[in-house]
């Protein structure tokens, strides 16, 4: 076989899970379309994928989707700015304090199950109608699995590796930073990985309930008037939301820890 | 009351006085170490052999500054140490390399401690990593790399980090038989090329006349002296010697005294689990 063949190959291997991703949602999206054009589902319930990607065209320029896009985006970026300084510090202070862990991370988890998004109303009368409101919704509905993912992770650290510090006579500090942060790095980005998906889900829901900017109020907009393709068209937006977040996450992730 | 401890000699660079190590259990007190005496010279290879459960790791833990709430001393040229000592360089059992730093980065990791500019730490791992005969593999990650290897790795960074005792505990246990030997000869090789004072910790009796000037044989628990074998095989060795037949003697005037405790440790294991068997019905 030759260099340029293999090559190819090789290329064909790169590509091969993006490729059948993208076929697969296009397979899944002439599904809809057959099942909706022959009446099996209800348009009225779900439209046709043809007349959903028709009307993005509408929405970009009558609903000014792109400045509720970056919006929408600057909240869920804030947000995970904060959770990540804030949850890591967490589980990092509740992993050096072993009864603060013993007397918190019940409660932690617990809070992570809390239907925190309820207390939207407590939170308006804190911080007003305005982005602050849906940014701390979101933060610390996303803040537990951070907290208890960091302390996982720190704590799974092997103590042979910790064993290698302490034979090169580490400080408590170099212990950290050499060792246990870098070790416990994958449990970290699982923690913000999950942490991003409940901001997102709590961010586009507050702006949905409070009618405040972002694409959560352009969904509800659209939904009032009934405009069906229009609002699957805005929910498509809050997906690219959450698919330029994790592609991002992915790349700091190999930036900082290249290979396990 | 201890015994006396024996006369160790002038210029032992490593001191080992009347370590005795208690570990206080739901089943009373265990001794996993008593009274155990010994001193390595400069330059020499010291094996420390026993069965399972004779203390051998616990020995490891305490000359490397692991283990403290001992009896006894250690001392490094004449300096008794009370924790992890900058000329003591450890080498454990189990696979220790760091998975999120290059081949590289790991064997330069006790050279970035001491604040070593970046360009002379690189050559002086890749000096290293030359040594352990992994050149070639500087930029690649230990997931990328076998068993052996990423234990040549560990070996490489304890050398960079130049200690006047090299410290391992079962470094090959968990490799095979061959790579085991071949491993065997690489170390016996740095050693005589640095004149490195190495003390092994081990279980093989094999790896242990293989490599060592003297052998310290251990009892079972709790863990004594039992006797020191002076190995009088030719320098330079490789894994050749294995055929020869002085090389059989020493293995069998070991095993003669292993035996014994092996045997001894398996039956107090069986008892055991007896024991506990009988509890919990």
């Amino acid at each position: 076989m030759t260099a340029s063949a293999r090559s190819q190959r090789s290329a064909a291997r790169d590509y091969a899970p993006a490729v059948t991703g993208f076929g697969m949602l296009v397979a899944f999206l002439l599904l809809m379309e057959l099942l909706v054009q022959t009446g099996l589902v209800n348009r009225f319930i779900v439209p046709p994928p043809s007349e959903i990607i028709a009307s993005f065209g509408r929405v970009i320029v009558e609903e000014h989707v792109f400045s509720r896009f970056v919006l929408t985006l600057t909240e869920c970026l804030t947000a995970g700015v904060m959770l990540t300084i804030f949850g890591v510090a967490g589980g990092v202070i509740m992993h050096r304090f072993q009864l603060l862990q013993q007397a918190c991370e019940t409660w932690v988890a617990a809070m992570a199950s809390a239907p925190i998004v309820l207390m939207y109303p407590l939170f308006l009368v804190i911080f007003g109608r305005n982005s602050w409101t849906i940014i701390m919704m979101g933060f610390i509905s996303a803040l537990p699995p951070v907290i208890l993912k960091t302390i996982e992770g720190i704590s799974g650290t092997r103590r042979v590796l910790v064993n290698v510090g302490r034979s090169f006579n580490l400080t408590g500090q170099q212990q950290f930073w050499k060792i246990l942060f870098p070790a416990a790095l994958p449990n970290i980005f699982v923690g913000i990985r999950l942490g991003l998906i409940f901001a997102l889900i709590n961010i586009v829901g507050v702006e949905f309930l409070i009618n405040y900017g972002g694409l959560g109020q352009l969904i509800n907009d659209l939904a009032e008037r009934y405009d069906l393709p229009g609002t699957y068209a805005a929910i498509c937006f809050v997906i690219l939301v959450s698919v330029l977040f994790f592609m991002t996450l992915e790349k700091i992730e190999r930036w900082l820890r290249p290979i396990d | 009351m201890p015994a006396s401890s024996p006369a160790h000699a002038d210029n032992a660079i490593l001191v080992v006085d009347n370590i005795t190590m208690r570990f206080d259990t739901s089943e009373g007190a265990v001794f996993a170490v008593d009274d155990v005496s010994f001193d390595v010279k400069p330059g020499e290879f010291l094996s420390v052999i026993g069965p399972s459960g004779c203390g051998k790791s616990t020995l490891f833990n305490v000359i490397g500054g692991l283990l403290g709430n001992y009896q006894g001393a250690v001392s490094v040229t004449g300096e008794t140490i009370s924790g992890p000592h900058k000329s003591i360089g450890m080498v454990f059992q189990e696979e220790s390399t760091f998975p999120w730093r290059s081949v590289t980065d790991n064997v330069a990791f006790p050279l970035e401690l001491i604040g070593m500019p970046k360009e002379t730490r690189i050559e002086r791992a890749k000096h290293f990593i030359g040594l352990v005969g992994l050149a070639g593999f500087e930029n690649r990650y230990p997931g990328e790399l076998s068993g052996g290897m990423r234990q040549r790795v560990s070996l490489a960074r304890t050398l960079a980090s130049e200690p006047k005792i090299l410290l391992m505990d079962e470094p090959f246990a968990a490799l095979d038989e061959q790579t085991r030997l071949l491993l065997g000869d690489k170390v016996l090789q740095i050693q005589q090329q640095l004149k490195q004072t190495t003390l092994l910790i081990t279980h093989n009796i094999t790896e242990a006349v293989q490599m060592s000037d003297r052998i310290l044989v251990m009892t079972y628990r709790p863990g004594k002296v039992k006797r020191i074998v002076n190995i009088d095989l030719p320098r330079p060795r490789t894994s050749e010697i294995v055929s020869s037949e002085a090389f059989g003697r020493y293995v069998a005037q070991i095993w003669s005294d292993l035996r014994e405790e092996a045997s001894r440790g398996m039956r107090d294991e069986d008892a055991q689990a007896l024991h506990h068997k009988g509890a919990s019905a």
